[in-house]
């Protein structure tokens, strides 16, 4: 059973008998949304272009293995993506936090430890500085790499459950946990900088 | 959520659910009675929605033309990786 257009199994067929001219088309059609894919989960030029070449080099490897159970889109959007996800794990510059000291702690009546109602609500010209966005990212990289991952693929990259599921190979039910768990660490660490 | 005793440990954990609006009418109902008497949890509710717009915000400015041609050099150094 195969997912391919007419269009995309001729130019597998093309890929895999050595055809240079189908190896050009493939980089140049699909090359701008790889990027595009990979820029959004790491938001910097230089590392979206390794990330694309490394992902086109993994995929031309692996295309006598592929026998299009997906699109080709889909195949290469996802080898990209986690391309990008392994450049953003060598680019983690700060000790990962422990996931148990991010979550809220509970007493056994099932109250909250140590709240402090003291977040304001952050203003759209706040939400949307420079300076903030870096340091999102930079806080995310701080999360154990399960969680961070999640959390750049729902809510920065934009991907749905379903996709980002597929992209870590993981179950939806998995990614609906992890990102819940993500926000919340997430929310603790930015608890210094925006709680008044 | 059966039991009042535990609705702030209840709230936060389905907190997710509630804001995608999955959450069952009966525990939606005791969710809104709970953020009505608890500022804590309606604190902790603002700073996770803080949270998910700070988290799309970063995305957004990482928007790029999908249609835009790789670089050219770019295109080469890949093509030239097949080569033994």
């Amino acid at each position: 059973m195969t997912s391919l257009s007419i269009e995309e199994s001729e130019l597998l067929s093309a890929l895999k008998r050595g055809d240079s001219d189908a190896y050009e088309r493939l980089v140049r059609e699909y090359g701008g949304r790889l990027y595009a894919a990979a820029y959004r989960v790491l938001g910097r030029e230089t590392d979206a272009q390794d990330a694309v070449q490394d992902a086109f080099v993994s995929a031309f490897r692996a295309l006598d293995t592929f026998e299009g159970q997906s699109m080709l889109s889909t195949w290469l959007y996802r080898i990209t993506v986690n391309a990008a996800l392994q450049i953003l794990r060598k680019r983690r510059n700060r000790p990962e936090r422990s996931m148990d000291d991010l979550l809220p702690g509970f007493y056994e009546d099932g109250h909250r430890k140590n709240p402090k109602p003291t977040w304001s609500p952050l203003s759209d010209e706040r939400v949307q500085q420079e300076e903030t966005r870096e340091l999102i990212r930079e806080k995310i990289s701080e999360l154990p790499e399960d969680f961070s991952n999640v959390i750049t693929l729902r809510d920065i990259s934009g991907l749905d459950t379903e996709q980002t599921a597929q992209v870590l190979d993981i179950e939806p039910g998995a990614v609906r946990t992890r990102l819940h768990r993500a926000r919340q660490a997430l929310r603790t660490l930015l608890e210094e900088e925006y709680a008044t | 959520m059966n039991d009042s005793k535990d609705t702030c440990r209840e709230v936060i954990e389905f907190l997710a659910s509630y804001l995608d609006e999955t959450l069952e009418e009966q525990a939606r109902s005791k969710f809104d009675a709970h953020l009505d008497v608890c500022p804590y949890c309606r604190d902790y509710m603002t700073s996770y929605e803080d949270t998910i717009r700070l988290a799309r915000s970063t995305g957004s400015d990482a928007i790029c033309d999908e249609l835009a041609p790789l670089p050219e050099q770019l295109v080469q150094a890949i093509l030239k990786s097949r080569e033994p």
